[in-house]
């Protein structure tokens, strides 16, 4: 593998496309961005991803120009916004609700902001035609937005949006109105034109799994603050947080206190029960408070003691959930505490060893969980 | 279903009657072919060829036809200017009083809104006539479109409006190009109503009329007033038929406008 991992935002040198610094948004007494300061690179897919009320489409507004900063300042290639209006920036969006004019047909809903830059017909034509073949929408040309699905009309919003050719493009809950199967597909279809753009995408979702699958970075957001900013695998496997590791997928926490031992820290979490050993970089003091969080699939589960694991507790099968693909334990500790163990299900159902109510072990290894602090 | 009841029948039938019993009537002897108006003496048209014959009746309607177009189109722009700041300023102090002094003159009384017209023309020394009765009709009709406009604009997607920004429109270019085309089954429908209101406008133009200018109600009530005469009667009817004509083709616009969008929102919902 020497192709070079994309990764603008490590490199010194390199100039953000779009720099947040020190902004705050207020809508009367509700403060929507707390003091936030951002970089966000050109080409990269970048996503705001958290509940609903956490800030992240206001910040979208914001780059579009439909909100202004209370405080702070929004650059974009170098140029301060604070004075643009919408119209004269090289932005473009693509609405919750498509927002496909309804008069017109999906050829002139592509080409209305060619138009209004005043090109030339041939020019327009070329243009529409190509955004045309690019979301595969030929076909469909002359349709007005209500007599073509939902899949379709959302991938004219997109041509439509990428017609201009903008620096930047904004996409709120794009995927948000289609059903599931074709979200998965059209996430895929969603990098690839991003890549063959080349166009910086930010795009705002509250679903964990699509940042995940279409970003390069992903921002965790939180009451108007960005709470960890990093590579879907480092938000996954490194949060920096119990908020972010409890919003991105599923995980065990098991709060404690901690007791440095040599390179390791040990976690004393309850009366009776052998202390957890963990790994981590970051340094903490004898009887710190320390949460750790382990994702289920990181935890093993078996009948007999594990002769040579760093963690093993014993327990007692709770409730099976089965997936399928994997079915994840839930299993329950003399202390009360409840631990999701999932497995692989690489063997037919009916070969499977346990079930309700099994005295069980469970085990992980010294680096299978994180460390945080909070 | 419900089930036919003579209750029921007898009601619609009573209630139906109260209300076109006398314009039937007053169709009827249009085509009367007496002089007298209470004197049936056969089916004639005559009078609707005697009417034609009538430059009085013929410059009345030329003038009221004249008015209803001018104040009519005048309301529909100020109206729809009106609506579409009410609902799209959002928050503003004063804007309940703005959109409350907007629908005033709904219930104002007719001689209220003439007299003080009236003073006011008097006041700004302006010569009443066709003028004075366009602009106090402009006045009156206005708030009818700014009703009909606003009650569209409030289900009006915002978003539509910051796509076509997003795009590169400025404000302006966004309401002429996305807004106004979406709005405009409302806006026509408002002009027609305001066009049938002028049309029918008695009290109002009276008040503000001068002698260059007589209005069709006009001309009716003061004819009338020396008795009816079968001429009136045909003259009445094919108001009756313009009126019913306008109103009838506003509330389809509205309806099929409404339909469409029903359609197209149960389309937007199924994957095709």
């Amino acid at each position: 593998m020497n192709q070079p991992v994309f990764a603008t935002w490590n490199d010194p040198d390199a100039k953000p496309l779009i720099q947040f610094r020190n902004v705050t948004k207020r809508f009367g007494d509700f403060t929507a961005i707390d003091d936030l300061t951002q970089d966000i690179f050109e080409k990269e897919f970048f996503a705001l991803l958290g509940p609903s009320g956490c800030g992240k489409t206001t910040m979208m507004r914001m780059l579009a120009g439909f909100d202004m900063p209370s405080e702070g300042q929004i650059f974009i290639a170098g140029q301060d916004m604070a004075r643009i209006p919408p119209n004269k920036r090289a932005v473009n969006m693509m609405f919750q609700s498509y927002a496909l004019f309804p008069h017109l047909s999906v050829w002139d809903n592509i080409a209305f902001g060619l138009k209004r830059e005043g090109k030339d017909k041939e020019a327009i034509n070329a243009r529409v035609e190509e955004m045309l073949r690019l979301t595969r929408l030929s076909k469909f040309a002359k349709r007005k937005p209500h007599q073509i699905s939902g899949g379709q009309r959302q991938r004219v919003a997109l041509a439509r949006s990428l017609a201009k050719a903008p620096k930047l493009l904004l996409l709120d809950e794009p995927l948000g109105a289609l059903d599931k199967k074709l979200r998965q597909d059209t996430q895929f279809e969603l990098m690839d034109i991003q890549e063959k753009t080349g166009t910086t995408f930010v795009i705002v979702t509250h679903d964990q799994e699509e940042a995940m699958t279409v970003a390069s970075r992903v921002a965790v957001m939180d009451e108007g603050r960005i709470i960890q900013v990093a590579t879907p695998a480092q938000i996954y496997e490194a949060p920096n947080s119990v908020y972010v590791a409890d919003f991105i997928g599923d995980v065990n926490i098991i709060s404690g206190r901690a007791k440095p031992t040599g390179e390791k820290v040990a976690i004393q979490w309850a009366e009776g029960q052998p202390d957890i050993l963990g790994t981590t970089t970051t340094k903490f003091d004898a009887g710190q408070e320390i949460h750790f969080a382990i994702r289920p699939e990181k935890v093993a589960i078996s009948t007999e003691e594990p002769l040579d694991a760093a963690n093993k507790l014993q327990g007692k099968v709770l409730d099976i959930a089965y997936l399928g693909n994997i079915s994840t334990y839930h299993v329950e500790l003399p202390t009360g505490h409840v631990i999701k163990a999932q497995t692989a299900n690489t063997r037919r159902l009916s070969r499977r060893q346990i079930t309700w109510e099994d005295p069980v072990w469970i085990s992980f290894t010294d680096t299978a969980g994180v460390l945080l602090e909070r | 279903m419900t089930r036919f009841s003579w209750f029921n029948a007898t009601a619609l039938t009573l209630g139906f009657a109260f209300l076109y019993m006398p314009m039937i009537i007053l169709v009827i002897y249009s085509f009367n072919a007496s002089k007298l108006v209470t004197v049936w003496a056969g089916f004639s048209t005559q009078w609707y060829g005697e009417l034609l014959r009538n430059e009085e009746f013929l410059s009345a309607a030329w003038v009221t036809l004249k008015v209803a177009v001018m104040s009519s189109t005048i309301a529909t722009v100020l109206g729809t200017m009106a609506a579409y700041v009410l609902v799209r300023a959002g928050r503003f102090s004063g804007r309940t009083l703005f959109s409350g002094m907007i629908y005033a003159p709904l219930v104002m009384p007719e001689v209220i809104t003439g007299l003080s017209l009236l003073l006011l023309f008097i006041g700004i020394g302006l010569d009443r006539g066709v003028l004075t009765i366009v602009l106090a009709h402009t006045t009156f009709s206005m708030c009818y479109v700014s009703v009909v406009v606003s009650s569209r604009l409030v289900s009006f997607d915002k978003s539509l409006e910051e796509a076509a920004l997003d795009l590169g429109c400025s404000p302006f270019e966004a309401f002429r190009l996305v807004t106004l085309p979406i709005i405009a089954p409302a806006v026509i429908s408002g002009w027609l109503l305001a066009f049938t209101l002028s049309l029918d406008d008695l009290v109002i133009a009276s008040f503000t009329t001068g002698p260059s200018a007589t209005t069709l109600p006009i001309k009716i009530f003061s004819a009338v007033r020396l008795g009816v005469s079968p001429e009136i009667n045909a003259l009445s009817t094919i108001m009756i038929g313009i009126v019913t004509v306008g109103v009838i083709t506003a509330s389809l616009i509205t309806k099929q406008a409404a339909v469409r969008q029903a359609r197209e929102e149960r389309m937007a919902e199924r994957p095709a």
